[in-house]
């Protein structure tokens, strides 16, 4: 590897010989942080940004539950609920899910898990964190504005031409969000090909380098489409330019083909780098190699390569041609496989372990159990006879949530739980991170499993108003989200207490195996390590 | 308040069945197999729990036998139930030659249904049972998307083009309509029934009601009213061609390419009246964009099929 690596930039020369002084207290000052180009403290300003717009994204959802209580819809008008479901997807799926993992424990780790002082471009990362709080801001204005009332896919020529709404303020939000999203890609390819320390060879990556690696692949290629997406839509509803609206010669569907283009793939940016902390979790708490290493590596690659090429599958009722959807249709199957031999490896990880139920490994073996059957419905959606009743109703609902809140949060809170020693030199309350563990597996699947049952009894999404027959289930399902929202809470009380009255982490507390844990302090030094990291074990040398 | 506690919805098309079938397999599928996992898990959770901290648990780096098999056997399942699922996807495509055929429009936030003999209905659907019902539909505005859970069939209705879809019912009674695309504020308003009735039952309401003239006479008059005749008269060295006995049929197009005379290619030439020209005509014709609303278009489109059966061929 390159000896530049380790070159300390010209303006921190004077800090170097300070090694022992942990990146928190490196300095004090507002301008430390704002204008940081650590990328642990870019991992921390992410940290609390995300955790903004995921608790701003829970209150719609709550409005939303509170709504659909009653079969009639007498909380708020039907604009207000449109307004209500479409920020909740816009904030949660551009400004949590998609940068959820990456800019936090990416940010955080990439550099302290593959031996190296820093991402290839501080500066880059540190811009991509202002970029992403720039949209967010903006999206933010569009909700203080008024609102969006589109749906978070933005479908034309209803959000081109029809809607009311600051369709604009809350797209560009996106946009902006975007670049920050590619940036973090590309400084990640780039630190893991360029920056890997000595004898950290590809194969001796941990596998959350691995669903990185993969998930900046989508992040780089994807991504462009959908910003130039929101330029087409900007352009037809400012300045009447028919790309997407047939009464000024365009064509609708050529949105939704360039829409999912990025945003299925974008499912994955969601979903891979979860995966990735899993496989960490599940080999440290069963102290196990984890079981067909390069199998999960190549599935992480396979899933982001498939993942391009099965858009056509949210588009099977549009009237799109039947060979086409054949073909997307084959092709989704195939992106099914890469996701089942991970959930079966990880299985047998725990085969002959030494398996202990500390917190993190109780939301792993949650992700397993909520990812299993969000994967196994989305085999039932990858399948044109069923997929044509079920398109659009509550149960495509049901199946994403279990991704997306079942797997990609579900990772996120195991790795929030796995890492929180490190990342702030405090241990949680491990009794109430448990307990909150089981509410939130419970509280979520009495949220979404009654979804399954009334979208496939043909209640549509987005729905303000929905036939009495259907209310038993919305009943539990609002019931379940008031048990899922406590969930969440817990965790905000207990690791907020912990930063002042958590007991002192070691730098391994979990005796776990990795360069983040056995050569960095807890938190770490401003620089990670005191010299360049050797590496000469295999990974998971358990 | 909970009349019903029902976990599957009512049957009532001759494609319900099949696809339901195909759903219980899917949950048969995915209960083995989430089983498997979760009992997996559950066996090593408890058998393998860590009893000491120094514990040295065997170190096992993979086995290729497992991974193919657990590569292969979900491949095999998934590319059954692929071969399943498409031939349901495609059976259910073509509508059969003896289907009657009623027309949609859709839009903000109502459905406006046309039949054939000329009765129309916003948000109600009436069809006679085990006779199948083709759908042609449009929309005035955004995409809408016709569905009826108890039929488990669903098309969106999309702007710029006409899309179809069909189906046979198998039960009498009434049945839910949902606009299953989010079209807007009133998007959940946009519900109405499809009302299943015995032929004779059917036959009654057909001659129900006020007095009503069938769709191709309405059509006529909406194409003397555009002064379509001026041009498109039955008669030689019109400006036009003539509009008889060619729906159905294949026509040689100006730039040598030929076309079937459809629903679709109708409502273009009435649009875009200068995209595909027929052979031996000038593209003189102006456009009707804004002018003919996607209900009157329909009716066009009726009289011109009326020219194609009754007519001078």
């Amino acid at each position: 590897m390159s000896t530049a690596v380790f070159k300390p930039r010209p303006d921190q020369m004077g800090d170097n010989n300070e090694k022992k002084t942990s990146y928190l207290t490196a300095g004090f000052n507002i301008r430390s942080w704002l204008l940081t180009v650590d990328h642990k403290r870019i991992a921390i300003l992410y940290l609390l940004s995300l955790t903004f717009f995921f608790f701003l994204g829970g209150m719609f959802a709550v409005l939303i539950r509170l709504e659909l209580i009653t079969p009639a819809g007498d909380l708020m008008q039907a604009e207000t609920y449109n307004k209500m479901f479409t920020m909740h997807g816009v904030v949660m799926v551009f400004f949590f899910l998609i940068p959820s993992i990456p800019a936090v424990f990416g940010n955080f780790l990439v550099p302290l898990m593959i031996g190296a002082k820093d991402l290839a471009f501080p500066r880059i990362n540190l811009l991509s964190w202002y970029l992403f709080m720039f949209g967010g801001m903006l999206g933010f204005a569009a909700i203080i504005f008024g609102g969006v009332d589109t749906g978070w896919t933005f479908y034309t020529p209803y959000s081109s031409t029809y809607a009311n709404s600051n369709v604009i303020l809350a797209a560009l939000g996106a946009f902006f969000a975007g670049f920050s999203s590619i940036l973090t890609g590309l400084n990640f390819i780039a630190t893991i090909h360029k920056m890997r320390a000595p004898g950290m060879t590809w194969f001796r990556m941990p596998l959350f380098i691995w669903a990185h690696y993969a998930t900046s692949i989508i992040q780089i290629l994807g991504t462009p489409v959908v910003a130039i997406t929101i330029i087409l839509v900007a352009l037809e509803r400012l300045f009447h330019i028919g790309i997407f609206d047939p009464k000024l010669g365009g064509d609708p569907i050529l949105f939704q083909h360039l829409f999912w283009f990025y945003s299925h793939p974008a499912v994955y940016i969601m979903i891979l780098p979860s995966m990735g902390v899993i496989s960490e979790v599940i080999t440290c708490f069963s102290k196990k190699k984890i079981f067909g290493y390069e199998f999960i590596a190549f599935s992480s690659l396979g899933i982001a390569v498939l993942g391009f090429l099965v858009w056509g599958h949210h588009m099977y009722t549009s009237g799109q041609s039947i060979y086409v959807s054949l073909v997307f249709s084959v092709l989704t199957f195939l992106v099914a496989i890469p996701s089942a031999i991970k959930v079966f490896n990880w299985t047998a990880t725990l085969y002959k372990g030494s398996v202990s139920y500390d917190a993190p490994m109780l939301y792993a073996i949650g992700f397993i159990g909520l990812f299993t059957i969000g994967g196994l419905t989305g085999v039932f959606l990858a399948t044109l006879g069923v997929n044509v009743h079920v398109h659009d109703t509550y149960f495509i609902v049901a199946h994403f949530h279990y991704i997306m809140v079942g797997g990609a949060i579900m990772g996120y809170m195991a790795a929030l739980h796995f890492w929180w020693p490190k990342i702030t030199g405090r241990l949680y309350p491990e009794v109430w991170a448990r307990v909150a563990s089981f509410v939130i597996f419970f509280g979520f699947h009495l949220t979404f499993f009654p979804q399954f049952i009334v979208g496939y009894l043909g209640m549509p999404r987005r729905y303000h108003a929905y036939p009495e027959e259907f209310q038993i289930w919305n009943i539990l399902s609002s019931a379940g989200a008031s048990i899922l929202g406590l969930g969440y809470l817990i965790p905000l009380i207990y690791f907020i207490w912990s930063l002042k009255y958590g007991e002192r982490a070691s730098a391994n507390p979990w005796n776990a195996k990795g360069l983040e844990w056995e050569k960095a302090d807890s938190p770490p030094t401003q620089f990670n390590f005191d010299k360049t990291p050797i590496v000469d074990q295999e990974v998971y040398d358990y | 308040m909970f009349k019903e506690f029902k976990f599957f919805p009512e049957q009532a098309s001759t494609l319900a069945g099949e696809v339901d079938l195909l759903f219980y397999f899917l949950i048969a599928v995915s209960v083995f197999f989430s089983s498997l996992i979760f009992f997996l898990i559950y066996v090593f959770a408890v058998r393998y729990r860590r009893r000491s901290e120094d514990e040295k648990p065997q170190q096992i780096p993979g086995m290729l036998k497992l991974e193919l098999a657990w590569s292969i056997i979900p491949l095999i399942l998934t590319m059954i139930v692929f071969v399943w699922g498409a031939t349901i996807y495609f059976d259910s495509y073509t509508p059969p030659k003896d289907a009657m055929e009623v027309y949609v429009v859709g839009k903000q936030w109502m459905w406006h249904i046309q039949h054939p003999t000329g009765q129309r209905e916003i948000n109600e659907l009436h069809i006679p049972v085990n006779q199948p019902v083709k759908l042609t539909m449009a929309t005035e505005d955004v995409i809408h998307s016709f569905y009826v859970p108890a039929f488990r069939v669903k098309k969106d209705v999309v702007p710029g083009r006409y899309t179809t879809m069909w189906f046979e019912a198998t039960k009498t009674g009434e049945f839910h309509l949902f606009c299953a695309e989010y079209c807007g504020t009133k998007h959940s308003a946009m519900i109405g029934k499809v009302v299943v009735q015995e032929p004779a039952a059917y036959q009654d309401w057909l001659s129900g009601g006020t007095q009503n003239e069938p769709l191709e006479v309405i059509g006529e008059k909406k194409f003397q009213q555009f002064a379509c005749q001026t041009c498109h008269a039955d008669k030689p060295n019109s400006r036009g061609p003539s509009l008889v006995g060619i729906f159905g049929e294949s026509i040689k197009l100006q730039n040598g390419q030929s076309v079937v005379v459809d629903e679709e290619y109708i409502r273009e030439s009435v649009l875009e009246p200068n995209s595909k020209v027929a052979a031996g005509y000038k593209p003189v014709m102006p456009t009707f964009k804004g002018q003919v609303s996607e209900v009157s278009l329909l009716q066009i489109t009726a009289y011109i099929k009326s020219l194609a059966k009754g007519g001078s061929n």
